[in-house]
């Protein structure tokens, strides 16, 4: 295959790619969306590994290591449970960090096409800023993967005048670029370039450290775009189009979510950056003073919320993290099944934080054959509350404060909430009278047209089903 | 006496104070005896007469006035009001003067100048008693006129309390007159069925008789032209009929219009069959400044079953039925209609101390000082729509008021606003920005290309466009993403950004000058990179194959 083959296979490869992320747009469309991925992929690949840059010595080199990752991979996606999906794409994640640090290494020694000049600065720089964003993303998205898997704590970890580390990391690595690129040879650029790297990792490690658990999808979303502009920077150091175009179709997308994610909890990119928002963490939310919600909880057991769902004509559930660790959504599915067969209008409101990454709760309903016509956001259900008669909250908190609201003073101040208490009842099922992420108390507790069910929401929900099925 | 003596206020105050000449003494509320003939009501109880004193007014009660509500004479001399016999005495011993019946002609004769006088009036119908009251120079509140979609009025409503007693009455005197159970039961002397109801009206007084006939075990059905009380009226245990014609029946200020010939034909066959079904039928409905409209013909009421009742809430203005007789409850075909025009009267006691709560919350509004001295503040949108005659001069109809609570129309023209903003999958990132920070965004990005430009290569330029443009391109398609469908986008974000493959592919065997192999530690670091993407390849591609295939619908 001639070089302008190759090329114009990258051109549809990439036209390809567009339309696999338009089509997300729909779910109708979006199978196929991703059908057009695969072939784009496909394609990409067969035209590098045919094209003028591969010989024929390299083949077996290359199927070998394709079938060895891609059976990984394939294993991992089959095994994987809904639920723990946020962690499988942390971890993905990180592997494409770690693979742009391996190819701008390699591209570092490679000495196959010398550079003279301004060219050869470039193309020194954009090895070195491939490798910072590559080790950045890969230490990162390890920790973000272990504090979604539970390994490592959800709280922040606040390292004393952590700003100014990450400005001294920061100078360091300039420091290092400029003797990286005055560096005479490989051999001497190539202390820089490794000191650099761990600094990049350990950089990485501490950013994602000091982000608490209820900025997670922010994280993730971020992780998403770096590993995007990674690979975009991988693109600019082998002037291939191919790469640079899909690393910033991928990097603006991860940004648009980290944006979207920032927005629905009211909050600045950079302050999420810079941490300290979370379990336990941050900004302790002041307790015993007059923002301190006065009231009585009211409890209510599995056969009385049967009771209340029986008689209700229209029911929206606001599921959250809870429902994913308790493993709840095929539970609530049997009881919207039943319920819709008896005719009750019920529907979902999810909010675009609900869990552990972005969109979170649509996979978990969806994995639970909840259809996804019912399953509504924020802003499309928001107003229909006050003619509801039993909103049910399945594993949330603070998407639900109605402090955020009500109280300037609150943490959540302005953060979009679902008004589930302009419901006629609204249920939330907790294990405890715990907070929630953001470490603030939560009013609605106490409003009078609440009832709280006590315990494991599974456990609950099953009862509520029997209940419902007596 | 008191006789106006040129009032001492400053030019240019707009808030005039009532009789500032007696800034000196509290003011006398007066409650003389209802002349009305079976009007038992009382305009204040001894009850409320103690919060009339704490505000700081003296109360003067005409002896008797309170009988019929079982109030003596005695228990308003201990709550501390001053008993006086006649009523010309007490009209002219009272600052203000509270009643529940329009003044009668003698009434107004017996006023005397800068008096205040609150109670109803129905101006819109008596234009000439209101012509007597400006004569006589005084101020009137008609406590009809209260503009009652001002969520602060509602306290001071007292249509919406006396109609929620009449509601509650007319369920007790259908029930008197109707022969049977209103719950069933199944009893050892056999099965009773439960009563049939239907509530035609579901304003105040048809929700209250909503509430009241449930409560008494009858299934309940109610109508009403304005589709929005349909909630209203399942909320309070009733089921709402539906008339099988399209259109919106609010007239504003909570009340209903006059509707269509269509609909109108579609409402009478809905209540002839009705009619034909149910065992009483309590009618409310009421257009303001019309005759009552004639939902009920006599053909109707010949097709209910003997036994059965109507009682015609609206019989004082014509009656909803056709052969109501207002202040009587007549037999006919069979069924007894009751057009009884004083409901809320018969229930005397409950309505007299409703009535007086509303006009004692009247009262706090219009003397916040709590020193007995009232000020009728224009000013006030309350107050400004009570006003009907100030000092002598008429001030009704009051100017439109600025907001009407849950108007219909709003909420369809917000309910479109929204999906419209929607349309670009997110609000803000079609919102226009603010030009001077778009200014500094331009300013900034001219910048940094200018640096770009001045400095790079030719061919970087060249991968610098691609990627620019790519970036855009990733913002176009992005945005348009359904949020239902982040985290799949996420995995397949992440499965193409294993392209970074190709990176790879092009080290492990590129085509040296002369056949050389290449550099051991190139080799195994393109293996492992492809290894790595391969995983991420594969994985994420399936991964987001498994996800897309669960949504449906």
């Amino acid at each position: 295959m001639s070089g302008n083959l190759a090329s114009v296979s990258y051109i549809g490869a990439t036209i390809l790619f567009v339309l696999s992320l338009g089509g997300l747009s729909n779910p109708e469309t979006s199978r196929r969306g991703n059908l057009f991925g695969m072939i784009g992929m496909t394609l990409a690949v067969l035209a590098t590994v045919f094209g003028p840059r591969v010989t024929a010595a390299g083949i077996p080199w290359i199927i070998a290591s394709m079938v060895v990752g891609g059976a990984i991979g394939l294993y991992a996606a089959k095994v994987v449970k809904m639920t723990q999906m946020p962690e499988l794409v942390a971890l993905m994640h990180s592997l494409v960090g770690l693979a742009a640090c391996l190819v701008g290494f390699a591209s570092y020694i490679d000495t196959s096409h010398p550079l003279t000049g301004a060219e050869k600065t470039i193309h020194e720089m954009e090895i070195y800023i491939g490798v910072l964003i590559g080790a950045v993303t890969f230490s990162g998205s390890l920790i973000a993967f272990g504090k979604l898997n539970g390994k490592i704590g959800g709280a922040p970890l606040l390292l004393p005048a952590r700003h100014w580390l990450n400005l001294v990391g920061l100078l360091v690595v300039i420091w290092f670029g400029r003797e990286f690129i005055n560096a005479p040879s490989i051999a001497a650029g190539m202390t820089p370039l490794l000191v650099m790297t761990v600094i990049a990792l350990l950089f990485g490690i501490h950013m994602v450290m000091a982000i608490g658990g209820a900025d997670m999808p922010v994280v993730v979303s971020m992780l998403n775009s770096y590993s995007g502009w990674a690979a975009a920077a991988t693109g600019f150091m082998l002037s291939n189009d191919l790469l640079i175009v899909v690393g910033a179709l991928v990097g603006s997308s991860g940004a648009i979510l980290s944006y979207i994610m920032c927005r629905a909890m009211n909050r600045n990119f950079i302050s999420v950056i810079a941490g300290g928002f979370g379990t336990g963490g941050g900004t302790p939310a002041p307790k015993g003073d007059a923002a301190q919600p006065a009231g009585e909880v009211v409890p209510v057991s599995a056969l009385e919320t049967a009771e209340l769902l029986k008689d209700a004509k229209s029911v929206i559930i606001v599921p959250g993290y809870g429902m994913a660790v308790a493993q709840a959504q095929h539970t609530v599915y049997e009881i919207t099944k039943h319920l819709r067969e008896k005719g009750v209008n019920i529907r979902f409101g999810i909010h675009p934080v609900a869990g552990r990454m972005p969109g979170h709760m649509n996979v978990l309903l969806a994995e639970a054959k909840v259809p996804y016509d019912i399953v509504l956001e924020m802003d499309e259900l928001n107003d229909d509350f006050p003619q509801t008669d039993v909103a049910i909250v399945c594993g949330a908190n603070d998407i639900v404060n109605p402090a955020a609201q009500d109280d300037p003073a609150s943490p959540i101040a302005g953060m979009p909430v679902l008004e589930v208490w302009k419901a006629k009842t609204s249920i939330v099922m907790k294990r405890s009278m715990a907070s929630g992420y953001a470490g603030v108390d939560n009013p609605l507790f106490y409003k009078e047209n609440n009832r709280m069910l006590f315990g494991d929401a599974k456990k609950m929900l099953d009862e509520v089903l029997v209940a419902l099925k007596a | 006496m008191l006789i106006g003596v040129p009032a001492e206020t400053t030019a240019g105050e707009t808030r005039v104070a009532v009789a500032p000449e007696t800034a000196k003494r509290p003011l006398v509320i007066g409650v003389p005896k209802e002349t009305a003939a079976g009007e038992k009501r009382v305009a204040t109880v001894p009850e409320v007469v103690e919060k009339l004193i704490k505000l700081g007014f003296s109360v003067a009660v005409e002896s008797g006035a309170g009988d019929a509500a079982n109030c003596s004479d005695d228990s308003y001399r201990a709550a501390g009001a001053q008993v006086i016999d006649g009523a010309a005495k007490l009209f002219a011993a009272s600052d203000m003067v509270f009643k529940i019946g329009v003044p009668t002609p003698e009434e107004v004769g017996l006023m005397h100048a800068g008096q205040t006088l609150i109670t109803f009036i129905w101006p819109a119908q008596n234009p000439e008693l209101m012509k007597q009251l400006a004569d006589k120079k005084v101020t009137v509140l008609a406590i009809d006129s209260l503009p009652r979609t001002l969520s602060r009025a509602q306290k001071m409503d007292a249509l919406t309390s006396q109609a929620g007693v009449a509601g509650y009455r007319a369920v007790i005197e259908a029930a008197n007159a109707f022969g049977r159970f209103f719950a069933g039961q199944i009893t050892a002397a056999g099965k009773v069925p439960p009563a049939k109801v239907f509530i035609a009206g579901a304003g105040v007084a048809g929700l209250a008789a909503i509430g009241t006939a449930v409560g008494l075990g009858a299934i309940v059905r109610a109508n009403d032209t304005r589709a929005e009380v349909a909630d209203q009226v399942v909320s309070m245990g009733g089921e709402f009929v539906k008339v099988d014609y399209e259109e919106e029946g609010s007239g504003g200020g909570g009340y209903a219009k006059v509707m269509s010939e269509g609909f109108q034909k579609a409402q009478r066959e809905m209540y002839a069959k009705q009619a034909r079904e149910v065992d009483i039928i309590i009618t409310t409905a009421l257009i303001p400044g019309k005759p009552a409209p004639r939902l009920i013909t006599a053909e109707m009421v010949k097709t209910m079953k003997p036994g059965s009742v109507i009682v015609d809430m609206a019989a004082e203005r014509g009656g909803n039925c056709e052969l109501t007789e207002p202040g009587k409850a007549v037999v006919k075909h069979g069924v007894t209609i009751v057009g009884y025009t004083d409901l809320a009267s018969r229930l005397a006691k409950q309505s007299s101390t409703l009535y007086a709560t509303n006009l004692f919350r009247l009262t706090e509004e219009l003397c916040k000082t709590k020193d007995g001295i009232i000020d009728v503040n224009m000013e006030d949108e309350a107050i400004r729509g009570l006003t009907v005659v100030k000092e002598g001069s008429i001030t009704w109809p009051p100017p439109p008021p600025k907001v009407t609570a849950a108007s219909p129309a709003a909420k369809p023209a917000a309910a479109v606003a929204a999906p419209a903003k929607k349309g670009h999958g997110h609000g803000a990132a079609s919102e226009p920005m603010a030009p001077g920070k778009l200014a500094i965004m331009f300013g900034v990005a001219a910048a940094l290309f200018w640096f770009v430009g001045a400095n790079a290569p030719t061919a970087f330029l060249a991968h610098f466009t691609v990627f620019v443009l790519a970036c855009f391109v990733g913002y176009m398609v992005v945005w348009n993403v359904t949020p239902a469908l982040h985290t799949p986008l996420m995995s397949v974000t992440n499965a193409i950004s294993s392209i970074i493959a190709i990176g790879a592919l092009v080290q492990i065997a590129p085509p040296l000058a002369g056949g050389a192999a290449p550099d051991n530690w190139i080799r195994w670091l393109a293996v492992g990179g492809i290894v790595l993407t391969a995983v991420n390849m594969f994985g994420g591609f399936a991964v987001t194959q498994r996800m897309l295939a669960m949504f449906r619908k």
